[in-house]
């Protein structure tokens, strides 16, 4: 029996090298698969792209660079989106390294916006600890948390922060999280007890832990759920990115996932049937 | 200069990649290098950022600035030196009292809050009237919604037998938490794929300039 098993097993390594191939590939030669925009980055995709220009906007990166090739492109594109629609954009993190992403994001789009001023069009204020109750706190004094941003610029002084006292004065809040604190915490703090509209992209696996919050209610409007929903955003905003690049290679990536699911499944229910028949 | 340094950093970005990517074929003394180097790194990254964003800006430079002003602060302070004393086993008790404060703060504030967002608007956002709907296929949708909800519930009520109506209830039940698992690991594949596109994204762009990146 022992034997027999190791026979039908798969050596580890070779679905590796498949996948590694399956995924190098399509990144050198491009297909072309066809993305199709689902539901909820739809609605996302209009909040951002429903409020009057000069509004006032909180995007949060709640990420690291382990979570950076999920999350960077989608934040690339709602940031660019942002932009585009001439939004103040204020940055805060609740992930240390979510002040690097944050620079590294405006650093990216400084050639496609080149007027945009820092302090008057986007500030990045930067990391504070505590989750919930650091956002509990923002709700009911902005100042009192981020008194200055990263650089020790007192945020008085800069037009951006003109009339910002609590998240009354946002637009919506948008996080981009890897995991706690996150998205979680903007919930329930900005949406359920502040009632600021609240959306967000999160990682594939935080994603369905995350989907109920897309209800009636408006706990989160729309939600952007790993890669592919980053790419669903750069072609609604038409801007294809590092995310629809990658399409072609998660595709295949996916198809040869599922292929071994079903041979897997075919040899478990052949062996089932094998000792059902020797008793 | 500049572009000496930003090359390096890839190359170091290139062999710790291949170094934990050979644990793919075996363990082997590359990865144990890397791994053990990300780890320490990790932990200086951690204490260089408790100093720099939690101690100095909340702690040390209110006290230098208005000692008399901010005596209060002198309070947390005093608690997590006793979260520290846990180090020396004799007086390792005293790490209790901040452990029992921290513990019963944080389960008083999260209590209202999940009770608010996991709880009653969860169970609102479920109270809805499918035949209200604007389409047919929102209809079957929110009427999943509802069957799915309550069947899984029922699943988890264990004070009587599951037979009857309530075992097949609690049946459906299972066959949508089965449906949930597997969407959640459709996702988590995703997630873990999109994390190698990544990586071979900068291998191929960053790197050997193969690709636009």
């Amino acid at each position: 029996m022992t034997n027999n098993k190791k026979v039908k097993q798969i050596d580890r390594r070779i679905i590796f090298l498949l996948i590694f191939i399956g995924v190098a590939l399509p990144l050198l030669i491009t297909i072309g698969f066809k993305i199709e925009v689902t539901e909820n980055v739809q609605k996302a995709y209009d909040l951002v792209n429903s409020l009057p220009p000069n509004t006032k906007v909180l995007i949060s990166f709640d990420y690291d660079p382990a979570s950076k090739p999920e999350l960077h492109p989608m934040a690339k594109a709602v940031v660019k989106h942002c932009l585009e629609r001439d939004y103040q954009i204020i940055c805060t993190a609740l992930w240390p390294m979510g002040v690097r992403m944050c620079s590294d994001t405006f650093e990216s789009l400084e050639k496609d916006f080149p007027n945009k001023k820092y302090g008057i069009d986007f500030v990045n204020l930067g990391y504070k600890v505590g989750g919930k109750i650091t956002i509990q706190k923002m709700g009911r004094d902005f100042r009192s948390v981020f008194p200055t941003d990263t650089g020790g610029i007192n945020i008085d002084e800069m037009p951006i922060m003109d009339g910002v006292t609590d998240f009354s004065d946002l637009g919506f809040v948008f996080s981009f999280s890897a995991g706690d604190p996150g998205i979680k915490d903007w919930v329930m703090i900005a949406h359920d007890t502040y009632s600021v509209l609240t959306s967000g992209g999160t990682t594939g696996v935080s994603a369905p832990a995350m989907l109920p919050y897309v209800n009636e209610q408006g706990q989160l409007t729309g939600l952007l759920g790993a890669l592919k929903a980053a790419a669903e955003y750069e072609l609604l905003i038409d801007s294809p990115g590092s995310a629809t690049n990658g399409m072609d290679a998660q595709s295949i990536a996916h198809l040869i996932i599922i292929i071994f699911i079903v041979i897997g499944n075919v040899n478990f229910y052949k062996n089932r049937k094998k000792n059902r028949e020797r008793g | 200069m500049e572009l000496f340094y930003s090359r390096l950093g890839v190359w170091i970005g290139v062999l710790f990649t291949f170094a934990i990517f050979s644990f793919l074929y075996k363990d082997n003394p590359f990865y144990k290098v890397a791994e053990q180097i990300f780890i320490g790194l990790s932990a200086a990254f951690w204490v260089v950022i408790t100093i720099y964003d939690t101690l100095i800006p909340n702690l040390f430079k209110p006290l230098s600035e208005n000692f008399g002003g901010n005596i209060i602060l002198l309070i947390p302070a005093f608690l997590g030196v006793l979260m520290l004393i846990r180090i020396i086993p004799k007086l390792e008790w005293l790490s209790r009292f901040p452990i029992a404060l921290l513990i019963g703060t944080t389960a008083g504030i999260s209590f209202l809050r999940y009770l608010k967002s996991d709880v009653l608007n969860q169970l609102t956002a479920t109270m809805l009237n499918p035949f209200a709907a604007s389409d047919w296929i929102s209809m079957i949708g929110e009427i999943l919604l509802i069957v799915g909800t309550i069947c899984g519930v029922l699943y988890f009520y264990f004070s009587k037998k599951h037979e009857g109506a309530l075992g097949t209830s609690a049946k459906i039940g299972i066959y949508f938490l089965m449906v949930s698992f597997g969407a959640a690991f459709g996702y988590t594949v995703m997630g873990r794929i999109s994390l190698l596109i990544g990586r071979l994204q900068f291998l191929m762009g960053d790197w050997l300039n193969l690709i636009a990146h």
